[in-house]
């Protein structure tokens, strides 16, 4: 099985490898001259006015977080499915408690209202 | 196994046999390795050459108009002209970026992207490495291209990239949802997480015992891409350029390639989930044309990711995240649910087909139903008008 | 050295070294971006350990959910990006010596664990670790409680971070 994951570890080597390579190329063949305006962050044209900070919106880390629940909740899922045949009809139905447990789960948020955008 | 049924067996052995005359076999396994990984890498990145033209054409003629035809014939040249143009224009790196965050980004997304490629399986015995675990491989390298995006915006220095990139990765990790759960369909039908086993069982094509799940993984997909209806990510008139607004010449190519590269993915990874991957008349014989009917609908799906992009107008991001969390999650949490009591009660007799599929009829029949009851409790809302001042001529 | 001991050593190396960055990075993004690495790096001891699953879960989970949470907290709550911490306080000497402590108390407490240099029973080739591992996650006789319990832990995981994280009405 090492064999298998080897192949992955000499994949994602090689695919670093492609996407530098344009990169490197282009070292060489583009032109170079930086001024201070091309160096600028860019704002619509104008000057940056403030500091480099966003809104603080509350609502990014609550979608983080409902679906880092989701994310627990199919990893947990995946080895039920894959030993689906093994099992009897009450542990499949095991499975669906689970995924009714956490479906509640997101009728709750749904109704605090955690997943508005605004 | 001759050369004309099994190629890529036949060379594979043939390398082995002759390497092993004068190198150690450690040796031989890495270089044999090494080939595979690099033809499968390549695969990815020369069919994306022709993919972005096939993109530009298709979108033209979507539109009414001609598409590239200028470089080379039918411009078919067109995306090596971008690429040399992209190489030659210069690199400009804002003065407070993050340098080495910056310089990652675009490498970061394009490997994400490339990494998918190792678990698909192009025909019988031919696939990069079959895991045992290639499904939630898959959506597990998915999580590297999310941060990619952010690594961008963030080190870009500039507010608006780094607001596109909150924007963008908000809505990937919001369709990962949807796109996890519908993909343990499929699993559960196949029995097992591996791609080659997934491709194998499909004697019945899963798009015909879990119809919903398949459109619910192609929408999810589409979004987790960034396509229209779904491209916030990019929307070039709303904030500039999103998480990429500093980046130039080839890092922006790569993001751009990258994107292009995503969306043929889904296709082939819908193809091989939904519609039977390599499965064809012939295709254990002669394995060619197990890649050629993999190929084949692999671009039936991204055709269908094009004709979305080219219909449908972008949705507002409250609308998309709505859409999925209180639409497309509950209602594939209902489809998993549905399908694996069912596919335990008649898994193994003759009524899977029919029992599914009624199953799947009886969810749309209730989410039309619910659907139907929810827009009427609104519009029972909205019709009691007030009165507004109307203009009169004086 | 096999190829095995090989990527081991490395691997452990580049845990240790993220490891020791992330503690020591006065940017907090930086930081967590060694964190991503330390955590890539766990994968890779996983993958080792002939674990496929967990390695895709560590990915899937810690660095697709966990370590996007966390720059999402540092990114919106920090302000001003560019701004650095001050990674040690006053108080840095005791706190080396009580980690130091502990650390090697640890490490005796473990070595006198039998199960430590043993063996681990060797699984027939034939054993596919995913079917195992579902099968006992929803078995009777084995972890069936913890996997139901596991879902109202998350239930409740999540319903206390959202009454700590929900912006509470503004009464004006």
């Amino acid at each position: 099985m090492l064999d298998h994951w080897i192949f992955i570890g000499i994949f994602i080597a090689i695919a670093a490898v492609f996407p530098l390579l344009p990169i490197v190329l282009a070292r060489f063949v583009a032109p170079r001259k930086p001024n201070p305006i091309k160096l600028d962050t860019y704002e619509c044209g104008m000057e940056t006015v403030g500091d480099t900070w966003v809104q603080f919106k509350v609502q990014y880390y609550i979608y983080a977080l409902v679906f880092l629940v989701f994310d627990i909740e199919t990893a947990f899922l995946f080895p039920w499915a894959v030993a689906f045949d093994a099992l009897p009809l009450f542990a499949v139905l095991e499975g669906v408690l689970f995924i009714l447990i956490l479906a509640g789960c997101l009728l709750y948020c749904w109704g605090k209202g955690a997943l508005e955008w605004s | 196994m001759s050369f004309i049924n099994d190629p890529i067996t036949f060379l594979a052995e043939w390398i082995t046999q002759f390497l092993g005359g004068f190198l150690p076999e450690a040796w031989v396994t890495f270089i044999v390795t090494l080939l595979g990984v690099i033809i499968t890498a390549s695969f990815g990145l020369v069919f994306v050459i022709f993919l972005i033209w096939l993109e530009r054409k298709i979108a033209a003629r979507f539109q009414d108009r001609l598409g590239p035809n200028r470089a080379g014939p039918f411009g078919l040249l067109q995306t090596f002209a971008d690429i040399v143009k992209l190489i030659t224009k210069e690199d400009v790196i804002p003065e407070k970026a993050d340098k080495l965050t910056f310089n990652i980004a675009p490498i970061l997304s394009v490997v994400a992207v490339l990494l998918i490629w190792a678990v698909v399986p192009f025909a019988p015995g031919w696939i990069g490495t079959d895991l045992n675990v290639g499904v939630l491989y898959i959506a597990a390298v998915g999580s590297f291209g999310i941060l990619s995006i952010l690594m961008a915006g963030w080190s870009s220095n500039n507010k608006y990239a780094l607001l596109g990139a909150f924007r963008a990765v908000a809505q990937l990790i919001s369709y990962e949802v949807p796109m996890l759960v519908t993909l343990m369909v499929p699993v559960l039908l196949a029995r097992s997480m591996g791609m080659m086993t997934m491709v194998e069982s499909q004697d019945l094509w899963f798009i015909f015992l879990a119809p919903i799940s398949a459109i619910i993984f192609l929408v999810s997909s589409i979004a987790e891409v960034g396509r229209t209806p779904f491209d916030l990510i990019e929307a070039e008139s709303e904030i500039v350029a999103g998480y990429h607004t500093e980046y130039t010449g080839m890092k922006f190519g790569l993001f751009f390639a990258a994107e292009f590269l995503h969306a043929f993915t889904i296709g082939v990874l819908f193809a091989i989930f939904f519609l039977g991957g390599w499965r064809g008349p012939g295709a254990e014989q002669f394995r060619l044309l197990g890649v050629v009917y993999l190929m084949l609908k692999g671009l039936l799906g991204y055709f269908v990711v094009m004709w979305v992009r080219s219909t449908l107008p972008r949705i507002r991001i409250d609308h998309m995240l709505a859409f999925n969390w209180k639409f497309l999650t509950p209602l594939s949490l209902a489809l998993l649910v549905m399908t694996a009591i069912l596919d335990k009660v008649f898994g193994d007799t003759a009524l899977r087909f029919p029992v599914l599929l009624a199953g799947n009829g009886s969810v749309l029949l209730v989410t039309w139903l619910a659907l139907r009851w929810t827009s009427r409790r609104h519009t029972k809302e909205r019709r009691v008008f007030k009165k507004r001042p109307v203009a009169k001529p004086a | 050295m096999t190829v095995e001991q090989a990527v081991f050593l490395f691997t452990s190396a580049l845990i240790l070294f993220s490891g020791f960055m992330m503690v020591t990075r006065r940017n907090l993004v930086h930081a967590a971006l060694y964190l991503i690495v330390a955590l890539f790096g766990v994968a890779v001891i996983f993958v080792l350990l002939e674990a496929g699953f967990l390695a895709v879960v560590q990915v899937l989970v810690y660095i697709g959910a966990i370590a996007i949470l966390m720059i999402f907290a540092v990114m919106l709550t920090r302000g001003d990006i560019s701004k650095e911490q001050e990674p040690v306080n006053a108080d840095f000497g005791w706190a080396l010596m009580l980690a130091a402590l502990f650390c090697f108390g640890l490490i005796i407490l473990i070595g006198q664990w039998p199960a430590v240099n043993s063996q681990a029973p060797a699984l027939s080739a034939e054993t596919d670790t995913v079917f195992e591992l579902g099968s006992a996650l929803v078995s009777p006789d084995a972890y069936v409680i913890p996997f139901e319990v596991a879902s109202v832990l998350l239930l409740a995981a999540l319903i206390g971070a959202l009454v700590v994280a929900r912006p509470h009405k503004k009464s004006k």
